[in-house]
């Protein structure tokens, strides 16, 4: 679960805690240049919060537009936060915050050879997924849809064909709105979800948190366990023979 | 006869913290800078969460003491905030 969005710390050490996450994403930002720190953009009071609760951090890059700040971001996320996990975002605007494909694998390339482990939030073309890993991703991180749009997975076949072929651990990142999204997302065959928005915008938040862990284990659960195929035509399931039938004439006879 | 010419001293280069001009007029300890922007270390210097780059160049937590900003330099210092 991602830390972004929550109304305020004592909110988000909650839903952190329902939703039962190792990991969390933060953001890497300025501190103010004014004298005192004051009207620093966003609060750097969730360092603390989650060393407190024994929640390991990964540093994003998000907001960057290009690799090169991308990279250095990611640095900076290596030296801040003291893992060399990084998830790699590299957008090509703000307003659809689609990411950029071309910056992302030459950011992935660079961070690799620094001995980065990457796992890059891409859209959900298969393509791109694949020369992700060829440059030697630890992951990818594939889009359901826009981050905080809660529009679920917008291309479930695509997802879907994605987990398939991928050697490499398969996380949906972004767009998932409520229980539902991430199970589904689970039962295309992904590893995993990250999540911040549904959760962290939801009307109450803890119980969200404790949905989507639920979500993420049934839809798990049901991709193990092998689902019955979609079929064009009714199959019964119960015995067609012995059924009883008021005023059987044939009984009769 | 060549005139003399009163002696110039450079004027001072702009240095720019997180993107804004700051008013460096000698060189500064990174650890100093970070203090002056960072109420959380100014009060504890073990205080993490915080990383800084001096010309693109992190600069490891190690090294804040005995790395110096120069005026000129473009520095970032950042944290861990809510997002990602």
């Amino acid at each position: 679960m991602g830390t972004g969005g929550a109304s305020s710390l004592l909110a988000l050490e909650d839903a952190l805690v329902a939703s039962g996450t190792e990991l969390t994403t933060v953001a890497l930002r300025r501190f103010a240049p004014s004298a005192g720190g004051a009207g620093t953009s966003g609060d750097h009071g969730v360092w603390a919060l989650l060393e407190r609760l024994g929640i390991r951090a990964l540093p994003n890059t998000a907001g960057c537009f290009t690799a090169r700040d991308a990279v250095l971001t990611a640095r900076l996320g290596h030296e801040a936060c003291g893992t060399d996990w990084v998830k790699l975002e590299v957008i090509a605007d703000d307003v659809t915050l689609l990411p950029d494909p071309v910056a992302l694998i030459e950011a992935a390339e660079t961070l690799v050879r620094e001995g980065f482990v990457v796992l890059p939030y891409t859209n959900d073309d298969p393509v791109l997924a694949r020369r992700l890993e060829d440059v030697g991703c630890a992951a990818v991180m594939p889009l359901g849809s826009p981050i905080g749009s809660g529009l679920g997975v917008a291309n479930p076949r695509n997802i879907e064909a994605i987990a398939a072929r991928a050697g490499v651990p398969v996380i949906l990142d972004a767009g998932v709105g409520t229980a539902s999204d991430a199970a589904l997302a689970m039962e295309l065959g992904c590893d995993g979800v990250l999540l911040a928005t549904a959760v962290t915008r939801a009307t109450d938040p803890v119980r969200m948190a404790r949905a989507m862990r639920l979500a993420v284990q049934a839809g798990h659960d049901a991709a193990q366990a092998g689902r019955v195929p979609r079929r064009e035509q009714a199959l019964a399931s119960s015995p067609v023979d012995g059924v009883v039938r008021a005023g059987n004439l044939d009984l009769a006879l | 006869m060549t005139p003399s010419t009163p002696a110039r001293t450079a004027p001072t280069p702009t240095t720019l913290v997180n993107g804004e001009p700051y008013a460096l007029a000698d060189a500064l300890p990174v650890a100093d800078l970070v203090a002056r922007l960072v109420p959380a270390f100014a009060a504890d210097r073990t205080a993490r969460g915080i990383a800084v780059a001096v010309d693109d160049a992190v600069v490891p937590r190690s090294l804040w003491e005995s790395t110096t900003v120069r005026p000129g330099a473009r520095v970032e210092v950042v944290g861990a905030v809510q997002g990602g």
